[in-house]
């Protein structure tokens, strides 16, 4: 059948189907309980084709984004079904949050929106978003920061990639308090986990034939801790001879971020520096409603927005920009090798960047979610794959 | 992780109505501060968050060769400083951009209540600054360090 006779098809059966809106999208769950042992293949695709990922839609913005991201990948008839598992961040019990862990164990691979942590609850809660990145080991936090084509900001040509220590670092969540007003907090660094992420660092540098990977630390005055790793970060390097290593303080990091960013290639930091520098990067580049990010570890990856955020704020009101959590997604497609769709939706995406008229509150204009998600997929259908609209 | 956000009613004078919001660090650093950092006035931290905003703020500004910064102790306590490097390299010759150190100063001056004195020296310094005749290298002209500060000498002479 060709496009053409598909498209008229499709419209002459229209007025038979209701207007389309997000139908529910819960499938069958695939109960296998072989694990994964993988650590950069993507699992193989199981009943015909078809791949199962689970999908947090999590507090905010993330079930609108969910949503557009389920009604995308229908319009696109990619071959992935999601299995949506909700988790309750107002619970205190931790039964949500081990089902959506069981989920990842059994399909391998996530897209998760941002979970929101109560600060009003006692300090026994946990981060469900830590507990999540802890428990399956996601150790690397990826973020790839790059200046795009339509969205005006002060500093051009950026392609950062920022790699986070994801599991240990000041996020070990261990505190206590022996005297009163007097709270301790550990800091734990250990030469495994660093020679890890260092390494996972270096291998993406080469892969993507990077020249330059920079380890931010505080060593001058964490001697041990970040001494350490810097000291395992050089000792990774040594193997790697093609790519040049160096080393800045977080401090001096920040202030040549917002002066000169154009300096930085690959970036490798614990846990704390990440957050602080990847945010910054993502600010650099346009905000975080731009900037997709990626948790990988040796069985399991889980993508999302790369800065983290809930949005609370603009919930529900069809202002987010859906482009992180697409761009995320397409992140997502290309881990399941199916790159063919990644690239068309990618370049859907970026091309309706490049329309102002189309962007949205945080890019300073006045567009809506849906009109931008309309947009896109418009723009697909116009390069002529087989699409499906209801 | 939190930061206290203290708005006042009119950037210029001291705050009488203050509105604190909290701020979570993430939301701060991200968006608002590299984007559009006018929002923010005062912001407090623990140490290491400030060791890090402080220096991407100097970033915002123009570089550590123009930020001052005082570190103030208990009963009045304090030491003024320029927070930029020891520059070994153009150390002696004359090259020196003085703006850091010198608003150190005109903090000091305020810390200390001469409020006329500092206002004089601070004038002089950014209307000099402005005026972009008279600039050190790192600020993009040819001039000496000795011929920065007269200039902005010449400039209080000229007030009075």
């Amino acid at each position: 059948m060709t496009t053409r006779s598909v498209r008229a098809l499709s419209g002459a059966l229209k007025p038979l189907f209701s207007p389309r809106s997000p139908q529910g999208y819960v499938v069958a769950v695939c109960h296998q309980t072989h694990k994964s042992t993988y650590t950069t293949i993507a699992p193989p695709a199981r009943y015909g084709g078809r791949h199962t990922v689970t999908l947090i839609p999590g507090d905010g913005i993330g079930p609108e984004l969910a949503k557009h991201v389920c009604e995308l990948f229908r319009f696109c008839c990619v071959p992935v079904d999601f299995e949506v598992v909700n988790v309750d961040s107002t619970e205190t019990s931790e039964d949500d949050i081990n089902n959506a862990i069981m989920a990842i164990r059994r399909n391998g691979v996530a897209l998760k929106g941002n979970i929101e942590t109560n600060h009003n609850l006692p300090p026994s809660y946990k981060s469900r978003n830590s507990l999540l990145r802890t428990t399956l080991d996601l150790y690397a936090s990826v973020m790839h920061c790059q200046s795009l084509p339509g969205v005006r900001t002060q500093h051009r040509n950026i392609d950062i990639i920022t790699i986070r220590e994801n599991t240990e670092g000041e996020y070990s969540s261990l505190e206590h308090e022996n005297v009163p007003g007097v709270v301790e907090s550990l800091k734990i660094i250990t030469r495994t986990k660093s020679l890890r992420i260092a390494d996972y660092a270096f291998r993406t540098a080469r892969e993507k034939g990077r020249r330059r990977v920079t380890a931010v630390h505080k060593a001058n005055i964490m001697k041990l801790g970040d001494g350490l790793f810097l000291e395992c970060c050089k000792e990774v390097a040594s193997g790697y001879p093609e790519i040049t290593f160096d080393s800045m303080i977080v401090d001096n990091t920040t202030m040549q971020l917002v002066s000169r960013p154009q300096q930085f290639d690959v970036m490798v930091m614990p846990n704390l520096y990440g957050n602080v520098v990847s945010n910054v990067c993502a600010g650099l580049v346009g905000g975080p409603g731009l900037v997709p990010g990626a948790n990988y570890g040796e069985n399991y990856a889980v993508f999302e927005t790369g800065t983290r955020n809930t949005g609370k704020s603009i919930a529900n009101r069809n202002t987010a920009n859906p482009t992180a959590m697409l761009l995320a997604s397409c992140l997502l497609l290309d881990h399941l090798k199916l790159h063919g769709y990644a690239s068309m939706i990618r370049k859907a995406i970026l091309s309706t960047i490049t329309d102002s008229r189309l962007h949205t509150a945080d890019l300073g204009g006045k567009g809506s979610t849906s009109e931008m998600v309309q947009s896109i997929m418009d723009a697909i259908q116009s390069t002529g794959p087989r699409t499906q609209r209801h | 992780m939190a930061l206290y956000r203290v708005l006042s009613s009119s950037p210029n004078k001291p705050a009488n109505a203050l509105q604190s919001t909290l701020l979570n660090m993430q939301e701060t650093i991200r968006e608002p501060m590299v984007q559009d950092p006018t929002q923010f006035d005062v912001l407090v931290m623990p140490n290491l968050y400030g060791d890090i905003l402080s220096d991407l703020c100097a970033g915002l500004i123009g570089g550590l060769g123009v930020t001052p910064s005082g570190n103030i102790g208990a009963n009045g306590v304090a030491i003024f400083e320029s927070v930029h490097g020891t520059a070994p390299d153009i150390a002696g010759k004359d090259l020196a951009n003085p703006t850091a150190l010198l608003l150190s100063a005109v903090m000091m001056l305020r810390h200390m209540g001469l409020h006329g004195h500092a206002k004089k020296i601070e004038t002089a310094c950014f209307d000099t600054i402005r005026d972009r005749k008279v600039l050190t290298k790192d600020l993009g002209g040819n001039s000496k360090c000795s011929e920065f500060t007269e200039a902005i000498c010449q400039r209080m002479k000229d007030m009075d």
